[in-house]
């Protein structure tokens, strides 16, 4: 032990004689170990985010969305013609009905509208749902209630808004017992809903989600009300779309029959919407999976690009001790002819390298630490950069940016460390190998 | 009388590929405990050669070793490493001192490859700091071997020499690199050793030097050519020394 500790602080000395040396010497260690660790902790952190919005949208659902069919593929005569697309009342019933292992349904319509109240004007979205679409999305009331099953049996024209609708529209007032137009249409207000954060888009087929500009209507009242039928004006240009249903929730009883009722659920809309390719099915519990696949691809990726840094630095660490031992040649002669064995030169130069290793692994970890900070300036300086270029790709990868947290974790801060002592002793063997083997009467004349 | 050290039939070649070269061809000598010799001869003539085998630097081809009665000719190079450490100490020509070394840490080095490497005691330091006094360096302690002379730095090497009590003192030309006034302060340091009882053995090309050994033996070709005895000290070593 006290021969071990003295044989460290004999490296460190020889380490402090070449300052500068050390010091270059150990960078390459240092940001491999840094490296090595900031990429470890994004992937983690880009498969919690993922968790999270899988568990945001259910492991248990299956999420089937109407989408509107590719440009071209139907014969629409510009502004007057109707586009006709999206998932059926009847795909509901049919799926709600011949497969057993879902457990609850949640059908919407959606679009934007704009909303009025007084003089007051807002652009929302509108969302004919079922009462429980209020549990499925996580919906909390600031007050009031949401829509009940007897608003949708009375097709009521009552309606739950927004908090930040609530903010716009009733500034200082209480909302509830008021009634908000749309279209041609009075809503009176039964609830106000909490402020809940927007969710992430995922995987590019479901757009992020900001609930706080919602106003919510009985789905059968949407029906009755408006029709499937609803105008959209956009770039000057009118057009109107049919669509019965904008998108089903299902939810599944056990995790383990999701893949399998996805498929049954895939097969079923196929018949139907084979040629139009007008819905989507969206199944969290495979997203999750995917993620977890993209994960092990960016650990495998990345860490091998930080593991050959941490070589290169090995590399680093060789040519310096090679160049040391033919320094010292003379030194190791001297040692020898006062009684040094060759295990005693091997570990004196391998104490040196991994002391030098390790006080590299040590700052590296220091640095790996601060990668949360590091990432963060990273995207400030990234946002402002993308302000300017609003590209579509751009965009998209932002939001996947914005939303990362690197989550440093202990174990790979661990094995960071771990790997740069490895890399101190592997790298290390050969020079401090052929110091030990030097004649020690030819290392004697060395000048 | 004791022997220090037995050569007999000894020989050493360097195999060179295409030639090999006969360094020693059959040297066959027996070294008294608490002896003097110097080694003398033609450069080439395997001076360098015999005191590297003395010890324990390098195998002989042929020939037996015998330190202290026990045949060390065929040990192994961890053995031959305990020889070096507890049984020789050396002294050589361009001093050989760890540079960035202080001259206590020096004189320290051979403790820290004693068998089963116990720590260096406080009693050790002492030690190693009475050695420098005796060597006339008990104010400079702390100085690197660059700020020091040459006869300082050689004086650091006989106290390193001495620090585990070696049974024979090997000095390959201590007194090479030195001026005259120095040389006669290393040769006094030595003569006071030998005068404790330690063997000396010592490769010199200067004369007067080496009718300062009691023995002298002259090789010529990788053999003992010729050999004499007799002690000349020079005046001022001489009234130094203890009767
Ligand atoms: N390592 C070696 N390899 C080859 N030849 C050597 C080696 N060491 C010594 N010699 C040769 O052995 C002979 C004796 O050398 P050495 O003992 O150094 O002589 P001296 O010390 O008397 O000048 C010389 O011819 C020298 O060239
Ligand atoms: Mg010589």
């Amino acid at each position: 032990m006290s021969r071990l500790f003295r044989t460290i602080q004999l490296g460190l000395k020889n380490l402090l004689l070449h300052k500068l040396r050390s010091a270059l010497t150990m960078l390459g260690i240092v940001f491999g170990v840094f490296s090595v660790i900031a990429m470890l902790a994004i992937g983690e952190g880009a498969s919690q985010q993922a968790q999270k919005q899988v568990l945001e949208l259910g492991a248990t659902n299956i999420i089937v969305i109407s989408q509107k069919p590719a440009e071209g593929s139907k014969n629409n005569n510009a502004n007057t013609s109707v586009l006709t697309y999206g998932l059926l009342r009847d795909d509901y019933r049919r799926i709600r009905e011949t497969v057993n292992t879902i457990v609850d349904a949640t059908p919407i319509r959606e679009f934007s509208q704009p909303a009025r109240y007084l003089h007051r004007n807002m652009d929302i979205r509108l969302v004919g749902c079922t009462a429980n679409y209020y549990s499925v999305n996580h919906l909390k009331m600031q007050s009031g209630r949401f829509i009940s099953d007897r608003d949708q049996e009375d097709t009521a024209n009552v309606c739950v808004i927004g908090h930040e609708v609530a903010k716009t529209l009733f500034p200082g007032e209480e909302p509830r017992g008021k009634a908000v137009r749309i279209g041609q249409v009075f809503y009176s207000i039964v609830g106000v809903t909490d402020h809940r954060t927007a969710s992430a888009a995922i995987g590019g087929s479901l757009s992020g989600q900001d609930y706080d500009k919602d106003i919510y209507i009985p789905l059968e009242t949407l029906r009755a009300r408006i029709g499937d039928e609803v105008m959209i004006v956009q770039a000057g240009s009118r057009s109107s779309e049919k669509v019965e249903l904008s998108q089903i929730t299902f939810r599944v009883g056990k995790a383990e029959d999701v893949v399998a009722t996805a498929n049954v659920i895939r097969e079923t809309l196929a018949k139907y919407h084979a040629d139009k390719q007008d819905v989507d099915l969206i199944v969290p519990l495979e997203l999750l999976e995917q993620a977890e696949m993209l994960k092990r691809i960016f650990n495998l990726v990345l860490g091998s690009i930080a593991l050959i840094s941490l070589i290169v630095g090995g590399i680093g660490i060789m040519n310096i001790m090679l160049a040391t031992v033919t320094e010292r040649t003379r030194e190791i002669g001297i040692r020898r002819a006062l009684g040094a064995k060759q295990t005693d030169i091997t570990q004196q130069f391998l104490t040196e390298t991994s002391v030098l290793a390790g006080i590299g692994g040590l700052l590296g970890v220091g640095l790996g630490l601060s990668t949360p900070y590091a990432f963060a300036m990273i995207r400030w300086i990234a946002e402002r950069a993308f302000l300017n270029q609003s590209s579509k790709s751009g965009s998209r990868m932002f939001e996947m940016f914005s939303g990362l947290e690197p989550v440093v974790s202990v174990w790979s801060l661990a094995l960071a460390f771990g790997i740069s002592v490895a890399i101190g002793i592997v790298f290390g063997i050969y020079p401090a190998r052929s110091a030990a083997r030097l004649d020690p009467i030819e290392a004697l004349r060395h000048e | 009388m004791n022997l220090a050290a037995e050569l007999i039939g000894l020989e050493k070649h360097y195999d060179l590929g295409p030639v090999v070269v006969k360094a020693l061809r059959g040297v066959t000598t027996q070294f008294a405990e608490g002896d003097f010799i110097a080694i003398m001869g033609a450069s080439g003539s395997g001076k360098s050669t015999m005191l590297n085998l003395l010890g324990g630097l390098d195998r002989p081809t042929h020939g037996r070793y015998l330190l202290g009665g026990e045949d060390v000719s065929q040990l192994d190079d961890n053995e031959l490493s305990q020889i070096r450490n507890k049984r020789i100490g050396f002294i050589f020509q361009s001093y050989n001192l760890i540079p960035q070394y202080t001259v206590l840490e020096n004189i320290e080095v051979p403790l820290h490859y004693r068998p089963g490497y116990p720590a260096i005691s406080a009693a050790d330091r002492r030690w190693c700091a009475e050695l420098a006094s005796r060597v006339g360096l008990e104010d400079r302690l702390d100085h690197r071997p660059t700020q020091l002379s040459g006869g300082q730095q050689q004086r650091v090497a006989i106290a390193r020499s001495m620090v585990n009590d070696p049974d024979i003192i090997l000095a390959d030309e201590p007194t090479g690199n030195l001026d005259t006034a120095t040389e006669e302060e290393i040769m006094l340091l030595l003569h006071q050793l030998n005068r404790e009882g330690r063997t000396i053995i010592m490769v010199t090309h200067e004369e007067p030097v080496a009718l300062q050994a009691r023995r002298r033996i002259i090789m010529k070709d990788g053999v003992i050519h010729k050999e004499d005895f007799g002690q000349h000290l020079p005046e001022e070593i001489a009234v130094q020394l203890p009767a």
